[in-house]
């Protein structure tokens, strides 16, 4: 782990004459955060472009203890992190008003900010300054006026009454002639998370697709509030179930930081198998569910039986066939002895060789390739752009990974293989997919071979009010970025997260412009978006 | 093409026998003689996911595959409510995916069974019912007939849900 604190971000903003102060007092020194004006947002956006950094999250919340021991009369901050390959994340916040809060926006920087700013616009009333989009996103027509989850104010133990006089969600339409809308969703056709499709389409091809989320918003950051470590890691896993562990871990991993504590060396170790084994598993599932959609029922039934088998061996050795809460705040719950991890190092070889020949066969069958070479292109310019990530990114030409930019343990010991695609079509995307897989395998196999003994789980001690953490995870999706701060007690009182889906349904939208509708699934299942860890 | 028949080959019948020690196997075969006596050997399912995680789908599709191959019972999966059966609902059912779990009940024709799938279909799970966001439990918004508990339940717990909805309503 680069136990450096970014310094380099704050001294380029000190060039553009922006004022930035440390905030020592209440974030450890693995991620400190730099307080700047309000007027100073913007700049530090256009700035942070200027210097080709990432945009990794624009979030808001209320003051916590710190802020208030330290007579800080602001009720309400926004935060925001940015990325670069060779240093580590910078977070930086700004005061709002709390009775009045308004922010500029910067999705003219970055225009994945946009629906994280509608998100916060929901959540806590704030006004976004020049918004391109100022229309709800989580909350719903039918949520009563003035409902803001997130306020400290708002009675969030009561279901939300409906509210009749919402109106409608103003769709992006065409006047022309020959254009013609197809709505899908929120009930979809397969057994796969609701969320509504609106195509505006000219005949087979698709002209724009825009994606209506929030379907399964289920309150998560407000009910994280309240909830010690242990309960907030059994929610964390839940926040999309096939990316249990990274999310799990990626919450847990901010909670360390904020406590100071370092997990041992060993948890760390079965965490990286675990993790490399959720890829596979969901890379294996996506590659069979793509060929499915595509009529190649073979490779799915095959892809299905290996998925299965995977499952059954984490419900042998490790108690759930999803490895739902094995990771825990502090370290890991499971503790697998040598033969164990003996036959999960022999499991994952013969799948990844399994893969490799099913791979042949689906490199030489016309059919398949027929539908999947040159369908659903994201050009390397908009992959940067919008800041597209994990294997989506890397078809297209967009390689962050967390493994290598923050290097956490394990991975600060270990090599991490990156695929660079370019072409960013669904053959990339799938490529990008069989790659990880090989890759993934050999990982578990160095770390099985150099698991060192010891403890698996340094104990739990929840850190001063007011302290907080963020952390950075490579799931399978890609970066998962977490932030939590901890009030009385060791109680939580703020925890958001950013799924890689918030990011790369933007890619998919992108992707399926002038794609023919028969062709919409196939592109839909090779970035295979979570709903549920983007409504929250 | 002789690479998948090789494949095919090489893999074998992999879906599990029926026999009597086998608690799964069991539930099929009662599964399907049940299916064939109500629903002329073939029940169409819809599944809503109310507000899930998305685990619970994952252990749906696992009941398609060869393993388990729900299929060979004549319960299959279809794309509408229109002709559907019986409801798989999943999730504590949000607020903003309630009318639509209540539309597509109305959508489904009589007689149609329900069964809820997973601990938050059933009690709100994890995320709890003092929570704004969440309306219920699925027996909250519409009648259910059976509830199967897990976080999420097994391929073979969902099978054997499903028998219980069929054998309960005569």
């Amino acid at each position: 782990m680069r136990h450096l604190a970014n310094t380099w971000f704050a001294e380029r903003l000190g060039d553009r004459g922006i004022r930035t102060t440390y905030l020592e007092d209440h974030h450890p020194a693995h991620m400190p955060c730099l307080e700047i004006i309000r007027h100073d947002w913007l700049h530090a956006a256009e700035e942070a472009r200027r210097l080709e950094m990432r945009l990794v999250a624009v979030w808001a919340a209320e003051a916590g203890r710190h802020d208030q021991d330290q007579g800080r009369k602001h009720g309400l901050y926004a935060y925001m992190a940015f990325a670069h390959p060779e240093h580590r994340h910078a977070l930086l916040r700004t005061p709002l008003a709390a009775d009045h809060p308004v922010l500029p926006s910067i999705a003219g920087e970055y225009i994945a900010a946009s629906r994280m700013e509608r998100h916060m616009t929901d959540m806590f009333g704030i006004t976004i300054e020049g918004s391109p989009d100022a229309r709800a996103w989580i909350r719903h027509e039918h949520w009563p006026a003035e409902a803001h989850p997130l306020r400290g104010n708002f009675d969030a133990r009561t279901p939300l009454p409906a509210n009749p006089d919402g109106g409608d969600y103003p769709y992006v339409q065409s006047t022309s002639h020959g254009v013609y809308e197809i709505p899908v969703g929120p009930v979809h056709a397969g057994i796969i998370e609701p969320g509504h499709f609106r195509f505006l389409a000219v005949g087979e091809q698709i002209l724009n697709m825009e994606e209506r989320l929030g379907y399964v918003h289920k309150g998560i950051e407000r009910a994280m509030q309240g909830r010690d470590a242990t309960g907030g890691a059994k929610l964390a896993a839940r926040i999309s179930g096939d990316s249990a562990i990274a999310h799990a871990w990626a919450f847990s991993q901010a909670c360390e930081y904020a406590a100071d504590i370092e997990p041992p060396r060993r948890a760390s170790f079965i965490r990286g198998i675990l993790c490399e084994r959720e890829r596979i598993a969901n890379h294996i599932g996506d590659i069979g569910a793509i060929c499915n959609d595509a009529a190649f029922a073979f490779m799915h039934m095959q892809m299905q039986r290996l998925r299965e088998d995977m499952a059954r061996l984490h419900q042998e050795l490790f108690g759930h066939r999803l490895l739902f809460d094995t990771i825990v705040p502090g370290g890991v719950s499971v503790d697998p002895d040598a033969a164990q991890l003996a036959r999960l190092k022999a499991q994952t070889g013969a799948i990844a060789a399994e893969v490799e020949r099913l791979r042949s066969i689906y490199a030489d069958h016309p059919s398949i390739q027929e539908r999947v070479i040159g369908s659903g292109t994201v050009s390397i310019d908009d992959a940067r752009d919008i800041g597209l990530l994990g294997f989506a990114g890397r078809a297209s030409g967009d390689y962050p990974d967390e493994r290598i930019e923050e290097a956490y343990p394990p991975y600060d010991e270990f090599d991490v293989g990156i695929a660079r695609g370019r072409l960013g079509d669904v053959a990339t995307r799938v490529w990008v997919r069989f790659e990880e897989i090989a890759d993934s395998a050999r990982l578990i196999a160095e770390m099985i071979e150099g698991m060192p003994e010891g403890a698996i789980r340094a104990a739990w001690q929840a850190p001063e009010p007011g302290v907080s953490g963020f952390a950075a995870i490579e799931g399978w999706r890609g970066e998962i970025a977490a932030w939590v701060r901890f009030g009385e007690a060791g109680r939580i009182d703020r925890y958001f997260v950013r799924d890689p889906s918030v990011i790369n349904w933007l890619g998919l939208e992108l992707a399926v412009r002038e794609v023919p509708v028969p062709d919409f699934p196939l592109n839909n299942k090779s970035f295979n978006c979570s709903y549920s860890g983007n409504d929250l | 093409m002789l690479r998948i028949l090789r494949q095919i080959a090489r893999v074998g019948t992999i879906t599990e026998e029926l026999g009597p020690s086998d608690a799964f196997e069991q539930t099929g075969r009662e599964l399907e003689a049940a299916i064939r006596k109500r629903f002329a050997g073939s029940l169409a399912i819809r599944a809503v996911d109310a507000g899930s995680c998305n685990g619970c789908e994952l252990e749906i599709h696992a009941t398609n595959n060869a393993y388990y191959d729900i299929e060979r019972f004549g319960v299959h999966f279809t794309a509408s409510p229109r002709f559907a059966d019986m409801l798989l609902v999943t999730g504590p059912v949000s607020v903003n995916m309630k009318t639509a779990l209540e539309m597509t009940f109305d959508a489904t024709p009589d007689p149609k069974l329900v069964v809820a799938i997973g601990d938050c279909a059933a009690n709100c799970g994890v995320f709890g019912r003092d929570n704004y966001a969440i309306a219920g439990a699925v027996s909250d918004i519409i009648p259910v007939d059976v509830v199967i508990h897990g976080c999420p339940p097994t391929p073979t717990d969902i099978i054997r849900g499903i028998l219980a909805a069929i054998e309960g309503r005569a």
